[in-house]
This record gives structure tokens, C-alpha cells and sequence, in this order.
């Protein structure tokens, strides 16, 4: 029982992880109705600039914060460059676009700062949280830092104007014109934020998985099944999803003989599509409507 | 937040290829098939075997258009699929001594039962939802080959060598030529069954169910079974190409077969252009060649090249090769009136 | 009287299909104008090329200005409140918000909130609902709802698509009492697309009559009532 018990907590912390990527991952699909499977490799590189700037001498805040704003404003422009270009085609080639933007991140950030594992620091210091073995001081900060982003980002929607401009362009994008509000920029404005978001998991996660390009592969994939099991349109539903994810995957490690590290994605994946299949819309997700 | 609704008089996400447009002219079709026919008298074997995979990968793009230019359904999982062909060729023509070609039609119909069985659990998702579970099939599949339950069929991590067949008849034309013009015999039947079942009431019964789900089942249109059908049916001729492929190559390796193999796929059928069946060797030969050229121009930066010739491509040509064709026939017909 | 609308041999196209031959006709400030035709006759389309969501060619001018080559969104700032068809509504918002939403351009708070408090007294049944889903409204107040979110702009001009689809008899005749006071009362001129002729005659002082694609009958609404050669050429009734 102990261990059970040991192993949801672990969870919980590793699930950190996953929330934080999800919350990105739902920010982005609010924002344009669908995944951007490049999430992950900006939140990399987002994570190696911040590392550049520490390796020239920022301490770690100032890196932060200016990383943060740094990834706002990239959002922002790859939107305006690459995709608005798109943005009248056909899904699919919008996806194939998101495929060569993450070739083109993944190739450019291995040829700055190479492939070698890199030690990236921690502000919250790595001793045991409250004396506890299974939680240490960082991943309890990644946690609060997760939960902060989603109660700014609660507020942001529900009581900011432009926050509701943003629901509306989402949700109804011909009625939103029809009120005034440029669609058009709203879609960059929350790619910029999706960006911003994904830097901070970025930030948070590579103390603990280490920096390198393809840190975050892994990551995205369990973000992805994070939000989606959460239920795509809610932020809060993203959160508990990541840190149920968290807990499948550990539970799976420990419970499932023969399961080594590789089969641990499939099944997890596996078992967030069984929990699909019974809830189509996920744990939070509002009922998918369709009306002919 | 943003509603999950999902109108269905909004543009459904794949859009359809009229029916006309469906395949090439009779006349542009006899063209390439000689050219087809005529090209290995005039290169060399690497050549030829390049122009192998092509058909091969061809073919499972194809089988890719089918699923979702066809049925409207979304798959990252063909790699998955397409390594179940290799091996089920492999363990047969290396373990069990059958001859190459009987192998392709148990792969087929092996991967066709893998597709419906898949096909089942899958009718409940949809868009991203049903994405995430091929993807989920297509990443455990590279692991369950590696799983020691199945090594003494499958060779395990290290694969399985498999013998490359000779010209029957004691023909003579090399091991490369007479696996060309096999493949070459294969994909024109599977071209040929594939056009026609996407022209049939099956074919209809996928378009209907890929524009408007709620209306072809109010139709009366059997979706479970006809989605079903398609994931079967995109499944097998897959497999045959995995088959092919494990002919062509010579050896199957569980790392042959990952998400990669998955996604350039998937582009493969966007270049392409969706639901457009010819146009899957378009994408083949993009999948096939761009990737080598973005090496030659800079090897540390070929991902990013890569990344960009597609950009470029999508810029360009958003519904794929399919608009090139167009843009050509509407040329050819202003030149025949002049 | 001012001219504030002015469209002139406007043409409209849906990909290859064209929908408009030629549109011309103005509307004065002030004035309820109703647009009637048949099912297909292009009326809708019509509103949707004063709003640039068609594709289109030909004059059209808001208070002088030309509104050929703006964005949606930025003929809406000119003061052009759209009602579209089938409402439009968010409704996954509540009434509230969607109210807000029509007031998202406007930067004077006060104003707003005082005009969401006028948007109540002529709908009062909105204030009751204001926290609910306004998709949980009924189609009635669903529409009250989307004339309310259109006068939160403060618009010159409000269009108006089939604002009777689907509604009671009753509720329409409700719904067209207040548009006229709306149209008194706020200085807002209205353009009124309908099936329902003989309640928008009622209610406007001018009409234009189309026929696929083309202005076949102008006038002012008590003549073309009147007259029934019209009315059963064109109007069915």
C-alpha cells in the first residue's frame, strides 16, 4: 500500500510536467482550434535561449523573464510568417506545417548548441520538500508555477476583455467579426501566449530531464495525452490530466510486469484512449455538439 | 472557452476530390506507365531500386488516401501496419521457406484483419482523438517487435536478413530489374482495385461518411462498417507494401518502423493531395528524394532544410500535386483549342 | 435626408455561382427599410457583401465611405451591426457576456454598462437569464438577444437577416415593435431582410423587392403592400 501510495505521489510530481506542456497545448488549441504538434520544440528552444542568456551572465530570473517575453513575441511572429499564409488551406497541410516547422526548430537549435546533455539550474534548489523523499523542492515549484499559470490564465479569460475577445474568436469566429474583433490577430495573440506558457514548462521541465534538443518529445506526447484526456477546451482539465498521466505512467512501470521504459508510452496512451472511448470529450471537456 | 462544437455545415476537414478529378487522363496514364515500363533499360540498379521504393511507398500513401482522402479518417499508425506486412513477408519467406509472392497476399490479409480490429475501438474517436491512438499504435509498434516473447520469430532488436528472390523462369534480368517490375505489377492491380472500390458504392458509401458522418449514417449508410472497411482495407494494402518493402530492402529491423515512418507518410499524402490516388506517388518521390537533397545541401542543417522545401511546398501548392495536375489540364485543354 | 448606405451595381459571388446581378439601391439615415424576395433570391447575400463575407464587386458607401476593400471586422467599427442568420449567438457564453462582446470595440466603461441596463428594459426577459448559457435560450429570446448584442456597438446601421426564422407569430410581431421603437428611439437606421413580407411591411417605411439577384420593385412599404399585383407577384401573398 505504501508503495502505491509512494508511486501516486511520484506521479503527481512528474505529472507536473505534463500539466504544464498541457496548459500550453490547450492555450494554443483555444486559440486556433487545433494541435500545434511544434509546441514542444519552441518551448526547447525557448529553454536553450534562457540558457544562453545565463551561460553570458543573467542570473536565473532576469533569464526567465526575458526568455518569457522573447517566446511572446517568436509566437507571434512564426504565426504571422508561416502561418497565416495557411491559414485558408486545408487542415491537414496546416499540420504538415506544424511537422516542418518542428524539423526546422529541432535541426536549427541542434546545430547551435549541439546535442550534448546540458545541466540547466533550478531556482527552487533539489532538496526534499518538507522532508518528504518523494517530492523535492523543484518539482514543488514546478507545481506552484503550474497552478499560478492557470489561475492567471482563469482570470485572463474569464474577466478580461480581451481574454473574452479571445473566447469569442475561438468559438465563433464569423460572429466575432461580426462584433468587431480582428479574428486574425487574436489567432497570433494566442500563439504568442502559447509560446509564452510553453517556455515556462520548458524552464521548469529541463532541470529535470536535462537539456538537450530532443528533450521534449517524450513530453509533448504525454502533454498532448494530458490535455486531450482533460478535455481539450478546459485549462483546469488540462491540469488534472497531466498529473493523472503522470500517475498512469508510474503505476504502469511498477505494476505491469514486463513493462520497461519504451512499452510505457504506448500503454499509457492506451489507457487515456479507453478513458476516450467512455468519455469522448474528456474528464472536463464540454459535450461535443454536433448538430447537422 | 472555445466550444467543441462542431457545426457540420463547417467545412469538413478533408475535403472532397470530385470525381472526375479522381485520376489522370487515360492518355497521361498510358504515358507514365510506359515510362515506367522503359526506365530500367536505361539506369542503374541503385536507380532501379530507388525507383522501387517508390512504388512501394507509393503504395502506402495510397493505402493513407484511402483511409482518409476516402473515409475522412485520420491515421499516424500506417508505419505500424506497414511493419506487420515486412515481418509477416520476412518470418514467412526466411522461417517457413514461401515463396516471395504468396507472401504479400497473407500480409495483405493478415493487415487487413489488424486495420478492422483496429478500425473497431476506433469508430468512437474521431480528428485528434483518433490521431492520438494511431499515434499511440504506431510508437508501441517498433517496441512489441522488440519484445523478447517474439524473438525467435521476429529476430528481435536485431531483425531478420531476408534473401532477395531471383527472376523466375531463368529470365534474363537481374534481381533488381525483375523486383521492379513485380512491384511495378502489384501496384498497378492495387492502383487499379483502388480507383475502382473509391468509384463504387463502397467508395461512395467512405466519401459520404468523410463529408458528413451524421448524414450518411441518417441515410442509412452503415458507418460502423464501412469505417471499419476502409481502416481494413488502408490496413492490408499497406501490408503488401511492407511486404515489398522487406523484399526490396532485404531486412526488417523494429527501428525501420517508428512514428517517422508514420508522419512522412502522412506528408507524403499532403503533397500529394488528399484523396487524390495518383498523387500518391507524387508524395512517395517527395518523402523518398527531398529528404536526401536537404542532406546534400547542408548535412547539419538538413531537418531545417527539409523543414523548408516542405514550407515551400505548402505555400505553393496547399492541396499538393493535385493543383499542378489541375493547373495542367486546364494548359493542355487552352493549347487544344489553339 | 442623408444617404447613408449607398450600393451600386453590386455583384456578388460564391465561388464559380454568381448570386448578385447588379445590386442598386440606398437607404436614408433614419429610415427601416425592409429587403423581401423569395427563398435563394439573394437577400442574404446582400447583407453579407455590405459586411465583406462574399465575395463581391461593384459600389458600396457608408456615409461616404467606401467599405469595398475593409475587413469585416473594420466595416463593423464604422458602425454596421449585423444580425446575421441563425443569430449568430456565443452560446457557449452567458447573455452577459455575449452582450459584452458587442460592446468589445468601445472603450467608454460607463457607457457600456448603462447600455446593457437600457438592453434589459427592452428585454427584460435577458436580464433574467443574464447568467445563463445564452445556447440554453429559446429561439426568441435567443434572437432578443442578438438585436441586443448589435445595439451594443452603438451601431448607425443594423442589419437585420430573418430575424422571424423559426419564431411564434406572436414573439415576431413582439420582436418587430421593438425594432420599430429601437429604430425612433436610438437613431438607428435598420435594413431588414425577410420572408415574413407582411409583417415587415407593417413595420418598415421603405422596401426593395428582390428577384435572383437583382432589384425588381422599390418603393415605400405601404404602396408595395398595397399593391397587389406585387404582393402576389412577388411577395406570395
Amino acid at each position: 500500500m505504501e508503495l502505491f501510495i509512494n508511486q501516486i505521489l511520484a506521479g503527481i510530481a512528474t505529472g507536473a510536467i505534463y500539466a504544464c506542456m498541457a496548459l500550453a497545448i490547450v492555450m494554443i488549441y483555444q486559440a486556433i482550434d487545433h494541435l500545434n504538434f511544434a509546441q514542444g520544440e519552441m518551448a526547447m528552444f525557448s529553454t536553450f535561449v534562457s540558457w544562453q542568456l545565463m551561460q553570458w551572465g543573467v542570473p536565473y530570473w532576469g533569464a526567465f523573464l526575458i526568455t518569457l517575453v522573447f517566446s511572446f513575441f517568436a509566437g507571434i511572429a512564426i504565426e504571422r510568417v508561416l502561418f497565416k499564409p495557411l491559414a485558408k488551406a486545408p487542415i491537414l497541410t496546416q499540420v504538415a506545417g506544424f511537422i516542418a516547422l518542428y524539423a526546422i526548430i529541432n535541426s536549427c537549435a541542434g546545430l547551435i548548441w549541439d546535442f550534448t546533455i546540458k545541466q540547466y539550474p533550478t531556482p527552487f534548489g533539489s532538496s526534499p520538500f518538507l522532508g518528504s523523499q518523494l517530492i523535492s523542492t523543484h518539482q514543488a515549484g514546478m507545481i506552484g508555477i503550474t497552478l499560478l499559470m492557470l489561475l492567471g490564465l482563469f482570470f485572463f479569460f474569464r474577466y478580461t476583455r480581451v481574454g473574452l475577445a479571445m473566447r469569442a474568436a475561438a468559438s465563433l469566429p464569423e460572429s466575432a467579426r461580426l462584433v468587431g474583433i480582428n479574428t486574425s490577430w487574436m489567432i497570433a495573440l494566442g500563439w504568442g501566449m502559447a509560446a509564452a506558457i510553453g517556455s515556462v514548462a520548458g524552464m521548469m521541465i529541463a532541470p529535470v530531464v536535462f537539456l538537450e534538443p530532443n528533450m521534449m518529445l517524450g513530453v509533448l506526447i504525454y502533454g498532448f495525452a494530458a490535455a486531450v484526456l482533460g478535455g481539450l477546451t478546459s485549462p483546469f482539465g488540462a491540469v488534472v490530466g497531466g498529473f493523472l498521466v503522470g500517475i498512469f505512467e508510474n503505476l504502469v512501470g511498477t505494476y505491469i510486469p514486463g513493462v520497461g521504459n519504451e512499452l510505457k508510452l504506448p500503454i499509457a496512451l492506451a489507457l487515456i484512449i479507453t478513458v476516450l472511448v467512455i468519455k469522448p470529450a474528456g474528464l472536463f471537456g464540454r459535450h461535443i455538439v454536433k448538430r447537422v | 472557452m472555445s466550444a467543441a462544437e462542431d457545426l457540420a455545415t463547417h467545412a469538413p476537414a478533408v475535403e472532397a476530390v470530385p470525381k472526375r478529378a479522381m485520376t489522370l487522363s487515360a492518355g497521361t496514364t498510358i504515358a507514365i506507365l510506359a515510362v515506367l515500363v522503359l526506365v530500367p533499360a536505361f539506369t542503374k540498379n541503385f536507380v532501379i531500386f530507388q525507383l522501387t521504393m517508390l512504388l512501394i511507398y507509393g503504395l502506402a500513401v495510397l493505402a493513407l488516401n484511402i483511409l482518409t482522402g476516402g473515409s475522412g479518417q485520420f491515421s499516424l499508425g500506417q508505419s505500424a501496419f506497414y511493419a506487420i506486412g515486412a515481418y509477416t513477408s520476412a518470418i514467412l519467406m526466411e522461417q517457413y521457406n514461401v515463396n516471395y509472392v504468396l507472401t504479400l497476399p497473407v500480409a495483405g490479409i493478415i493487415c487487413f484483419g489488424a486495420g478492422f480490429l483496429f478500425g473497431l475501438p476506433a469508430l468512437r474517436l474521431s480528428g485528434v482523438y483518433l490521431a492520438l491512438a494511431t499515434f499511440a499504435l504506431a510508437t508501441a509498434m517498433p517496441q512489441l517487435l522488440k519484445l523478447g516473447f517474439f524473438e525467435p520469430w521476429t529476430g528481435g532488436v536485431q531483425g531478420l536478413v531476408v534473401t532477395k528472390p531471383d527472376a523466375p523462369f531463368g529470365l534474363p534480368i537481374g534481381q533488381d530489374a525483375w523486383l521492379y517490375y513485380f512491384t511495378l505489377a502489384v501496384t498497378v492491380a492495387i492502383y487499379i482495385f483502388s480507383i475502382n472500390l473509391l468509384r463504387s458504392r463502397s467508395g461512395r458509401a467512405f466519401m459520404a461518411i468523410r463529408d458528413n458522418e451524421i448524414a450518411a449514417s441518417a441515410m442509412g449508410i452503415d458507418v460502423s462498417l464501412y469505417k471499419t472497411l476502409a481502416f481494413g482495407v488502408s490496413a492490408g494494402i499497406t501490408g503488401v507494401a511492407g511486404g515489398l518493402g522487406a523484399i526490396a530492402v532485404q531486412f526488417v529491423a523494429p527501428d525501420s518502423y517508428t512514428i517517422q515512418l508514420a508522419i512522412s507518410l502522412f506528408l507524403g499524402m499532403v503533397v500529394g493531395g488528399v484523396g487524390w490516388l495518383p498523387g500518391s506517388f507524387v508524395g512517395a518521390a517527395f518523402i523518398i528524394f527531398v529528404p536526401n537533397m536537404a542532406e546534400n545541401i547542408s548535412k547539419g542543417l538538413s531537418g531545417a532544410v527539409f523543414g523548408v522545401l516542405l514550407f515551400l511546398v505548402i505555400f505553393l501548392v496547399p492541396h499538393g500535386a493535385r493543383q499542378i495536375a489541375i493547373v495542367g489540364q486546364q494548359l493542355i485543354g487552352k493549347l487544344k483549342k489553339s | 435626408m442623408t444617404t447613408l448606405l449607398n450600393v451600386k451595381d453590386l455583384r456578388a459571388y460564391y465561388g464559380q455561382v454568381q448570386a448578385l446581378h447588379g445590386l442598386t439601391f440606398s437607404l436614408n439615415e433614419g429610415s427601416l427599410t425592409t429587403l423581401l424576395g423569395a427563398n435563394g433570391a439573394g437577400k442574404t447575400t446582400t447583407l453579407r457583401a455590405i459586411c465583406n463575407m462574399v465575395r463581391s464587386s461593384g459600389t458600396i458607401e457608408f456615409d461616404g465611405q467606401p467599405l469595398v476593400n475593409r475587413s469585416t471586422e473594420n466595416i463593423v467599427r464604422l458602425g454596421i451591426a449585423h444580425v446575421p442568420q441563425g443569430r449568430g449567438t456565443f452560446t457557449n457564453m452567458t447573455v452577459e457576456e455575449n452582450l459584452q462582446l458587442g460592446a468589445i470595440t468601445r472603450t467608454d466603461k460607463a457607457g457600456i454598462v448603462s447600455d446593457i441596463e437600457r438592453m434589459y428594459g427592452y428585454f427584460p426577459v435577458l436580464k433574467q437569464r443574464y447568467l445563463q448559457q445564452a445556447g440554453t435560450l429559446s429561439g426568441g429570446e435567443q434572437q432578443m438577444l442578438a438585436v441586443a448584442r448589435a445595439l451594443m456597438l452603438k451601431p448607425r446601421l443594423m442589419l437585420l437577416d430573418e430575424p422571424s426564422f423559426g419564431l411564434a407569430p406572436l414573439i415576431v410581431r413582439d420582436l418587430f415593435k421593438i425594432l420599430g421603437q429601437i429604430n425612433r428611439e436610438e437613431k438607428v437606421s435598420i435594413l431588414v431582410v425577410e420572408q415574413n413580407a407582411q409583417l415587415a411591411l407593417e413595420l418598415a417605411d421603405q422596401a426593395y423587392v428582390i428577384e435572383t439577384g437583382r432589384i425588381v420593385m422599390s418603393g415605400d412599404a405601404e404602396t408595395i403592400s398595397n399593391d397587389e399585383n406585387v404582393r402576389k407577384s412577388y411577395l406570395g401573398y
